[in-house]
């Protein structure tokens, strides 16, 4: 008796309660979060998917190899992921609310990975999301472009080939590793040129406690096999022949590698002026690649700013990039702006551009947070 | 403390809605509190979820403290079996509202994780066994104690939203103002804390 009795009664009782209570919560997931099997009718009957219910819409289509692009990996905070769900659709979520417009919300458009399958679905999305696929890569190569910037390059597998347009985006997949119980896509712009078409490259900022960023700097090695699916994106170089200004920060840095390449080898010669925004100049990278585009374009022009205090012996650009725009760019009429990078510089961009007098339609980005 | 009759179960319930307030007189379940009562809809939402969660989770720990604890003076175990009970229950309330009430599980749904975490919970199971309640007064104690939460968070929301055209120090804008009208509540709430003698 005494205190063996105490310390065995103790015991039973804490785990006899942790039992029962998962024991209730497992039954509870086993009959009133499963759904049972519903049915997903894609565009009037184009293609029909035998799905099991009970995860989000997004989610289940990926599983089924149909890729609706979404740049936020699922979080319900960048507003790509939207189908347009026909027939029986739940009720809107408050997570949507914020990310439909009343026009939308009228036309039955929906954020798909904030809508749970709980019953057969009828939906309609944009013919090309069937020609987005899945390819499976090797890491070829990973090089550090700064003390937190790296590039990967990829080669692709199978499919062997991808095309796509310089400025568009494929999301990576990390595997399940450490505390991450599953697979998580992010989305990154590709910064190799399209002609490279066995190949893609990545520009990748370690963000710190980010699943997708950690796993690149902690575990990827090279010659590891990796998964993507894209390519999604309407951010592209327009078929005018306006001058271009372009903005970017950081990793922002990847689309505009690919689109300036593209233009070498095609000969583009569109004015175009170039502002690169970092902190220090240990930030700074492919500043000699881009000092080489300019003698090859006469009409481009790369333009790095710091703007961290301590720059001791760099006789560039000061300042935060947005008041460096503003310096040097005189009359925004008739020019266009392209913008990649964080969503506090592309908005603090466009209302620089908008004061100079770009209008908001010739103002191209697409927002990754 | 065995006695059930209707007065005594009304006597618990007013004392612990007004005069024994958990918030004001307690001050738990501050965090959320500050946080949420910016907007009345949201605060509304979170008062009926905190409510419903307290009424039950209590009622559930009191049977788990007469029924088991008790019997095998184990009343020391009582702060984590509360804990895993709360915990687990929110987990099979929010699966279960879901399936039943799409238009309840919006309307709630993001605010019943944040329960868990709220003190204001498990300080009503805690507070509950101090006084040697049974299953029946611990699910009136329960009640109670939400809707005293609930009342709290809703008259400073309400004040809150007439703040927005006041004029405010800066310094004292947002938590600062907030806690210092909770205080002033407060003292409002404990003048009457000797009326009702549960």
């Amino acid at each position: 008796m005494g205190g063996a009795w105490f310390v065995l009664i103790s015991t039973g009782v804490v785990a006899a309660t942790c039992l029962v209570s998962a024991v209730i919560l497992l039954i509870a997931e086993r009959y009133l979060a499963n759904y049972g099997p519903c049915t997903i009718d894609i565009n009037q009957g184009a293609r029909k998917l035998e799905v099991q219910g009970g995860k989000p819409l997004l989610a289940t289509l990926m599983q089924q190899q149909i890729f609706i692009p979404s740049a936020c990996g699922g979080r319900g905070t960048c507003a790509y992921c939207k189908v347009t769900i026909t027939d029986g659709a739940p009720p809107v979520a408050p997570t949507e609310l914020t990310l439909l417009t009343p026009e939308e919300l009228k036309h039955s458009v929906r954020i798909s990975c904030q809508v749970k399958v709980r019953n057969d679905l009828a939906i309609r999305i944009p013919e090309h999301l069937f020609l987005v696929k899945q390819f499976t890569g090797v890491v070829e190569r990973i090089r550090d472009l700064t003390h937190d910037i790296k590039e990967l390059r990829i080669r692709l597998v199978e499919p062997a080939a991808i095309e796509f347009r310089p400025g568009q985006y494929v999301q990576l997949e990390a595997p399940a590793y450490g505390d991450n119980p599953e697979p998580v896509y992010r989305a990154y712009s590709i910064s190799s040129p399209p002609s490279d078409q066995g190949h893609i490259e990545l520009i990748i900022r370690r963000v710190p406690n980010g699943i997708c960023t950690t796993w690149v700097f902690t575990r990827l090695k090279e010659g590891d096999e990796v998964r993507l699916n894209g390519p999604y994106g309407e951010f592209r170089l327009t078929d005018s022949d306006a001058e271009m200004v372009w903005i970017a920060g950081g990793s922002g840095m990847a689309p505009f590698w690919s689109m300036a390449r593209h233009m070498r080898e095609h000969g583009i010669q569109r004015p175009c002026t170039y502002f690169f925004g970092a902190v220090a100049q240990r930030d700074l990278f492919l500043t000699d690649e881009f000092r080489d585009l300019e003698k090859a374009l006469p009409r481009f022009r790369f333009v790095p700013a710091l703007s961290g205090a301590e720059n001791d012996g760099w006789s560039g650009e000061k300042g935060l990039i947005t008041q460096v725009v503003e310096r040097h760019l005189k009359d925004g009429a008739g020019k266009e702006g392209y913008l990649c990078g964080s969503s506090g510089m592309i908005d603090a961009s466009v209302k620089v551009l908008k004061a100079k007098g770009i209008p908001e339609d010739r103002i191209f980005y697409d927002k990754f947070t | 403390m065995t006695e059930h009759s209707a007065a005594h179960l009304l006597t618990i319930l007013v004392s612990a809605a007004l005069t024994d307030n958990i918030l004001l007189t307690r001050f738990l379940g501050m965090c959320s509190f500050l946080a949420i009562s910016r907007q009345m809809k949201a605060s509304v939402g979170l008062g009926l979820a905190v409510t419903f969660v307290t009424t039950l989770t209590c009622g559930i720990n009191a049977a788990l403290y007469v029924g088991v604890l008790k019997p095998y003076g184990l009343e020391s175990l009582q702060l984590i079996l509360f804990i895993v009970v709360i915990a687990a229950f929110v987990q099979f309330l929010e699966m279960l509202i879901e399936r039943v009430s799409l238009g309840l599980y919006y309307a709630l749904g993001i605010f019943l994780p944040l329960i868990t975490v709220n003190c204001a919970v498990l300080g009503a199971a805690l507070f509950m066994t101090n006084r040697n309640y049974g299953v029946a007064e611990g699910l009136v104690f329960g009640f109670g104690s939400g809707f005293g939460w609930m009342l709290a968070i809703v008259l400073m929301a309400g004040i809150r939203e007439r703040l927005k055209n006041a004029q405010i120090p800066a310094a004292l804008e947002g938590p600062g103002i907030t806690l210092i009208i909770a205080g002033i509540i407060a003292l409002g709430f404990v003048g009457f804390s000797g009326m009702v003698q549960p």
